[in-house]
């Protein structure tokens, strides 16, 4: 059973992970029906199917979702499988459940979600937190080594791989994801699942569920000579070999115990409704520490609270630098409104929804979607937001509407999404080329899919960049080539409520006859 | 053997470049004037065919593609492929041309034929929805990348007044041929986007072009050494409003011509002239051209040429 576990589990994981790192389109899209069956985002998304379905098999089987289908769940247990790599003798001790910090974390998540503080959710959300973590971390690594193959490829006349443009997109996003890697990492690298079994809200309530299982691990009396080794090797530390209990609120169902037993004494067998009580005893001479683990998760918040401090002061230095040394050429302007990305219907319903996974800015094909440090203010911290600095946002493409698994951009057809005004275009014409220079440029206008950027007679041969707002989709072609710096001539407003542009309608090419050269 | 091979080939190397460059030597050059006066036609304009039809008429009139390209050439070509639209929208060249033209090269025994363009749109979503990548992988062509900057090297351009120095795409520099195979089209900051035009796209700092003089910048990137081979524009649609990227059906126009020339300036003058019948468009407004003139690129006086014309 630990190895169907074991292969169905790595099978998911590399899933999910390669579909947050797959630029190339090598899987099919509709693998992201996989990040529909984490347990927030479909909470959130209201994904009934999913939830029920996730909530029936801990009813009847147990944590199968931590063990199974969580990729920071699996990212744990590899961490874990290297620990025991480099210490064959590794042991973890069966400890008492820490109900109390347990049940405070799922209800800090509850009360600050509920008051409008979705930050701490979108910070422990283990699915969430482990997109953070490919999207940041991982697929860099991954485009340095495309890019790797692809230059050796390409000196030799192969252009079967290509290079692709590695950018950091958000410090904040990336540290904060270095740091869930580097917390959760060493956590489980000691500890095994404590991160699941103390902090993660998910695995609380899951575990809450599973005390109900029907199936359930079942320590046997005949056979058992109570040596112990279930106890020592069970990563979630919720084994008493001495009393032959289990907290099954812990159990994730990984049943390397079954594996570990020389005598077969323990099995994973039907057990009925009855919750085994779990185990109550004190016990702290095997070492565990209560003010450790509970210094160790303070820590944890208290860190990724400081980070955000720190880069809030760095941030706002670097702007007003800028604003200082160029007014004197270039008008400035600020921004009001973060954009949102197409679907997302408005900002505040898109706040509520995303849990920062990031999966839209690992597979927005233009480079538009990057996590926001404090656009959205602090509590959509490392929510996606569009910005132009490295394309545009295709005006076919509908693929962000499409994966979202919270739902927090709604999907929409190729139709809507051209219809639909995620901001506004504005023209700053004591920037532009054309005013500043006296030259031709009209990059904008030719960047623009809906002509809401059109080219008008201006002083002489000159043409100048005219706006139809209605005609607006707030796409960005015009913000990211105009070639003004360090403040372009033109950028795109956010739309707060996404509004409806004017249908420019498909006409007919029209009957020209041409009969002769012309020269 | 190879280690033989390689210090030969580095003697030879290493030999040629004490060499100077004379006047004799003008004759190897293929686009010197002496080869293309004897076919005759400097540039050949045709109407009423299909793209392909027409191609293989032009490039007959011409003096046949084999005066062009020679056994074992690595040939480059060069298309507009900057918008993520199908051909119906004539934003991009037409791919029914394409494909023709790499299969011409490749009956006159060019080693590879390779097809790119520095898009504007995502460049995955730009060749395959110009429907240019499956008529160059139909034709026997290879479709390369241009998108990123690794593949640029930087080229001086002695001859310029304002763009000294830019990036090229490495398949241009590095091959033996390069067809400009641009789409005739209406452009609201250039004016016009045809074969002077095109050469955006062989660049990696567009932005540089429209922030430092567009239309000097333009005629100053066809001073470059290697120039193409031959410029080959698709009047097949033209797009006569909303260029370059154009919005609807309504703005394109199937006027159905080719043209074809050595002379760069000559092929747009004679596209711009052709292009005017459907929407004004002085030649004097498409300011890099003349100024193309001025750098002695080519001609903007069509009477001094020998232009033949055919209608099918």
């Amino acid at each position: 059973m630990k190895k169907v576990r074991i292969v169905i589990s790595l099978m998911l994981f590399s899933l999910i992970t390669f579909y947050f790192l797959d630029f190339a389109d090598l899987l099919p899209q509709q693998l992201h029906g996989l990040m529909r069956w984490q347990f927030i985002p479909a909470l959130l998304a209201m994904n009934m199917v999913a939830v029920i379905s996730l909530v029936v098999i801990t009813l009847l089987f147990g944590r199968i979702y931590c063990s199974s289908l969580c990729p920071m769940g699996i990212l744990q247990d590899m961490a874990d499988g290297l620990a025991k790599r480099f210490h064959r003798k590794k042991k973890y001790p069966h400890f008492k459940e820490q109900k109390i910090l347990r049940w405070s974390m799922v209800a800090l998540v509850v009360l600050a979600f509920a008051g409008g503080f979705h930050l701490i959710l979108n910070l422990l959300d283990p699915y969430s937190a482990y997109g953070r973590i490919a999207t940041n971390i991982f697929k860099p690594v991954y485009l340095a080594i495309n890019n790797l193959v692809a230059a050796v490829g390409n000196y030799f006349n192969n252009y079967h791989f290509y290079e692709m443009n590695i950018f950091m997109a958000s410090i904040s996003s990336l540290v904060i994801a270095v740091c869930t890697l580097l917390i959760i990492g060493f956590l489980s690298y000691k500890y095994g699942r404590l991160y699941c079994n103390t902090i993660c809200p998910v695995g609380t309530i899951l575990g809450f569920l599973a005390k109900f299982s029907l199936f359930k691990i079942k320590l046997g009396n005949d056979g058992c000579n109570s040596c112990g080794l279930c106890e020592m090797r069970c990563k979630a530390s919720c084994i008493d070999a001495t009393t032959k209990e289990i907290d099954y609120s812990r159990c994730v169902t990984c049943f390397n115990c079954l594996e570990v037993c020389n005598k077969k004494a323990i099995a994973y067998q039907f057990s009925g409704w009855s919750p085994n009580k779990p185990h109550t005893m004190e016990r702290d001479s095997k070492g565990y520490d209560a003010t450790k683990r509970t210094f160790l998760s303070a820590s944890i918040l208290v860190g990724l609270a400081s980070i955000q401090k720190v880069f809030a002061g760095r941030d706002k230095d670097s702007a007003h630098k800028i604003n200082e040394i160029y007014t004197s050429h270039n008008v400035p302007f600020k921004k009001k409104h973060p954009i949102t990305p197409p679907g997302s219907v408005d900002v505040n319903r898109f706040n509520d929804s995303c849990t920062a996974c990031q999966l839209c800015v690992s597979k927005c094909p233009s480079q538009v979607l990057q996590p926001t440090f404090t656009a959205y203010g602090i509590i959509g911290m490392m929510q996606p937001a569009m910005r132009f600095e490295h394309g545009y946002c295709n005006y076919h493409c509908t693929l962000c509407s499409e994966i979202c698994p919270s739902k927090a951009i709604v999907a929409i057809s190729e139709k809507e999404k051209k219809t639909l005004q995620v901001g506004l275009v504005q023209f700053v014409k004591e920037n532009c080329v054309v005013v500043t220079d006296g030259t031709n440029c009209g990059a904008c206008s030719e960047h623009c899919p809906t002509q809401a950027v059109s080219m008008q007679p201006y002083k002489g041969n000159l043409t100048i960049p005219t706006i139809h707002n209605e005609l607006c989709v707030g796409c960005g072609g015009c913000e990211y080539i105009c070639p003004v710096r360090p403040f372009r001539a033109i950028y795109v407003e956010g739309n707060p409520v996404h509004l409806q542009a004017k249908v420019t309608e498909e006409k007919e090419e029209k009957k020209v006859k041409v009969d002769d050269f012309g020269f | 053997m190879e280690r033989r091979y390689f210090l030969k080939a580095v003697a030879i190397t290493g030999v040629a470049s004490t060499l100077k460059i004379v006047d004799g030597f003008e004759v190897l050059a293929q686009t010197s004037k002496a080869t293309s006066g004897s076919a005759g036609y400097d540039l050949v304009a045709v109407m009423g065919g299909e793209p392909d039809q027409m191609f293989r008429r032009a490039i007959a009139e011409m003096g046949g593609i084999g005066k062009y390209v020679k056994p074992g050439n690595k040939v480059t070509i060069k298309p507009n492929i900057g918008w993520d639209r199908n051909p119906e929208l004539a934003a991009n060249t037409n791919p029914v041309l394409v494909g023709e033209i790499i299969r011409q090269c490749l009956k006159a025994g060019a080693k590879e034929v390779v097809v790119f363009d520095h898009t504007c749109d995502d460049w995955r979503k730009c060749y395959k929805n110009s429907g240019i990548e499956d008529a160059v992988v139909a034709a026997g062509g290879k479709m390369i990348p241009g998108h990123d900057e690794s593949y640029y090297r930087e080229i001086k351009l002695p001859k310029a007044v304002t763009l000294k120095t830019t990036k090229i795409h490495q398949a241009i520099l590095d091959s033996d041929v390069w067809i400009n195979v641009p789409i005739l089209k209406n452009h609201g900051g250039a004016k016009m986007s045809i074969a002077m035009k095109n050469l955006m796209g062989i660049v990696w700092d567009r932005r540089y072009f429209h922030n430092n003089n567009l239309q000097q910048c333009i005629a100053d990137c066809s001073t470059l050494a290697k120039k193409p081979t031959l410029n080959v524009v698709d009047a097949y649609r033209l797009m006569k409003s909303n260029g370059p990227q154009g919005k609807s059906l309504s703005d394109v126009v199937t006027s159905r011509g080719l043209f074809i020339s050595t002379d760069i300036v000559a092929v747009d003058t004679a596209a711009t002239k052709f292009f005017n019948q459907v929407s004004a468009m002085p030649l004097e407004t498409v300011e890099y051209i003349g100024k193309g003139e001025t750098l002695k690129i080519g001609t903007t006086q069509l009477e001094k040429l020998n232009i033949k014309r055919v209608k099918i």
